[in-house]
């Protein structure tokens, strides 16, 4: 058995990243849009509506990023339902933040790995994947 | 270039100030690293968006802070908290306990701070929380990003919850986006020179156009040419509604806002990539929009102030009203900031509205959950904003209307 496609990218938190890929079809605002309760999508407009991301390596396209963002992926990484990493082809601070504040907070975080376009278009959903090396390994 | 620290910026880091101005400096040392910044600017105020309770994170946040040590570096101002301090009644506890003992417990946490007591989300409608032409700062709440930028010329990107807090205390943010002078040159071009003179004294026109811009302008900045005069309060329902319906953090108005005395001002010199020709037939179908509503149903609400109403709307209203009273079944909630309810008490305002069974609502808005005593059924707004996100988020029919029309239909018990 082939292991996991080792990804290019950047890391924008770094951390464990490794596991089958979700993709999801259009962007995905978690406030709003995500239950930190279940860890399932709420958006009802979102083709992905009831989607569980709980301990999933997210794909995100896009962003949706909005001021609420960070409060509802932070209660969900307390919770344990958030994403257990995601990878999104634009940098959006409000994850980033929320995912920084919950490891000073909590002690565990939801890693993102920044990568490009033509990356995101090769990931099949499903795909085993794994992050590229971090700093601290 | 890689963002050089200075030496303070590199003991918050480090952590030699406490953990909390470390998480602070990594928060914002983030945000410049996301958005490729390659330097700081100073900021001289922020009005802050994260002492709205959103959750147990953003109340744990609150309490690390403050347990680590966290200092302020410039005057800070809070926007509008999920709770009103003096109308218990609103959000009652008993219904939401977790929500509302934790939004009490964090307005006591950034007033603890040191953050001044505001509460509102129109902080430019009171001389502390009107930033100088020019000035870098630090917004949060949607609408006051707009004015701060569009009406009033200070520099801020939009900042989210976690973020706008860290910047006012380390006192900086990343130099990127609107901060910078090519960041805030006009790219589409919105000609409303067209329109009649009745859609030019529509109170409706400002926010159905802010709907208009707000839809159509996507990544760019927005421009509105041929528009003869506006107020502000014209020009905060624009922008409210531009960033409700479609995250509008700067719109400039030819001959109206300060960095558009012309055109060509407005743009840099620089010809805009896209004009759209505003009709009437684009502000129609923003305003088919705003409403969910038959408009038959029984009312049952109308919800006024957001954002929050300045005297002069204040004065308006109660003018409007003139004595009468409220038919039956009928509340009016009228959302506004603590200083303008100061203002307003002198003139006697405040005793007018309650005389014809009105209320006036402070330190909060009505438009989100959980929802408002008295929001049970067909409600009227006259603000674009409000509709905008009442449609989603409170599961009642609601209509969009003026406030003349608002008055009336309060009066008569349904929507004239």
């Amino acid at each position: 058995m082939m292991g996991p496609l080792v990804l290019e990218g950047r890391w924008l938190v770094e951390g464990e990243l490794r596991g089958a890929v979700l993709r999801l079809d259009e962007p995905l605002s978690f406030w709003g849009g995500f239950d930190p309760v279940t860890g399932r999508i709420i958006d009802r407009s979102h083709a992905q509506h009831g989607v569980s991301l709980a301990g999933r390596v997210v794909a995100m396209p896009g962003s949706r990023g909005s001021s609420g963002t960070p409060g509802v992926l932070g209660e969900s990484i307390r919770r344990g339902t958030a994403p257990a990493a995601m990878l999104v082809t634009k940098a959006d601070i409000n994850l980033v933040a929320g995912s920084l504040t919950a490891a000073a907070l909590y002690g565990t975080s939801c890693p993102i790995l920044l990568v490009a376009s033509e990356v995101f278009a090769g990931l099949v959903d499903g795909a085993r994947v794994a992050g590229p090396p971090t700093s601290s390994l | 270039m890689a963002l050089a620290l200075d030496e303070q910026e590199q003991r918050w880091l480090d952590g030699h100030d406490g953990a909390a101005m470390q998480l602070a400096m990594r928060l914002v040392l983030a945000a410049a690293e996301v958005s490729g910044a390659t330097s700081f600017v100073p900021i001289e105020s922020a009005h802050i968006n994260s002492c709205h309770y959103s959750g147990s994170l953003s109340l744990d946040f609150a309490e690390f802070l403050l347990a680590e040590g966290a200092v302020l570096s410039v005057p800070t101002h809070t926007n509008a908290s999920l709770i009103s301090c003096d109308l218990p009644t609103l959000r009652p506890e008993a219904a939401t306990p977790t929500e509302v003992a934790g939004a009490r417990r964090l307005m006591e946490i950034y007033e603890a701070l040191g953050c001044s007591s505001m509460w509102t989300c129109a902080p430019y409608q009171q001389p502390e929380g009107r930033p100088p032409f020019g000035a870098h700062v630090v917004g949060s709440e949607s609408n006051a990003v707009g004015f701060t930028n569009s009406v009033l010329g200070a520099r801020t990107n939009k900042y989210g919850d976690l973020l706008d807090i860290s910047a006012a205390l380390v006192g900086r943010v990343p130099f990127v986006g609107l901060h910078t002078d090519e960041g805030r040159r006009a790219t589409h071009r919105f000609d409303v020179s067209g329109l009649s003179d009745v859609w030019f004294d529509d109170p409706n026109l400002p926010h159905l156009l802010g709907v208009v811009v707000g839809k159509a302008v996507g990544a760019g900045i927005g421009v509105i040419d041929g528009w003869p005069s506006a107020g502000e309060d014209e020009l905060k329902a624009l922008v409210a509604a531009g960033a409700a319906a479609g995250g509008v953090d700067l719109v400039h108005v030819v001959g109206i806002t300060p960095e558009a005395p012309t055109l060509e001002a407005a743009s840099g010199g620089v010809p805009v990539a896209r004009t759209t020709v505003v009709g009437p037939e684009d502000l129609a179908a923003a305003a088919a929009e705003l409403t969910t509503a038959a408009g038959d149903e029984p009312l049952r609400a109308v919800c006024l102030g957001t954002p929050h109403f300045s005297i002069d709307e204040l004065a308006e209203l109660v003018d409007r009203l003139d004595g009468r009273r409220l038919a039956e079944g009928v509340t009016m909630l009228v959302t506004t900031s603590r200083a303008v309810a100061a203002e307003a008490a002198l003139r006697g305002l405040d005793d007018r509205l309650a005389a014809s069974g009105g209320s006036l609502v402070l330190d909060t808005c009505t438009y989100y959950p959980p929802r408002s005593t008295g929001i049970d059924g067909f409600t009227l707004t006259n603000s674009a904003k409000w509709a905008y996100y009442g449609r989603g988020m409170l599961d009642v029919p609601i209509a969009f209307t003026s406030l003349e029309r608002c008055v009336e239909s309060a009066v008569a018990g349904r929507w004239v």
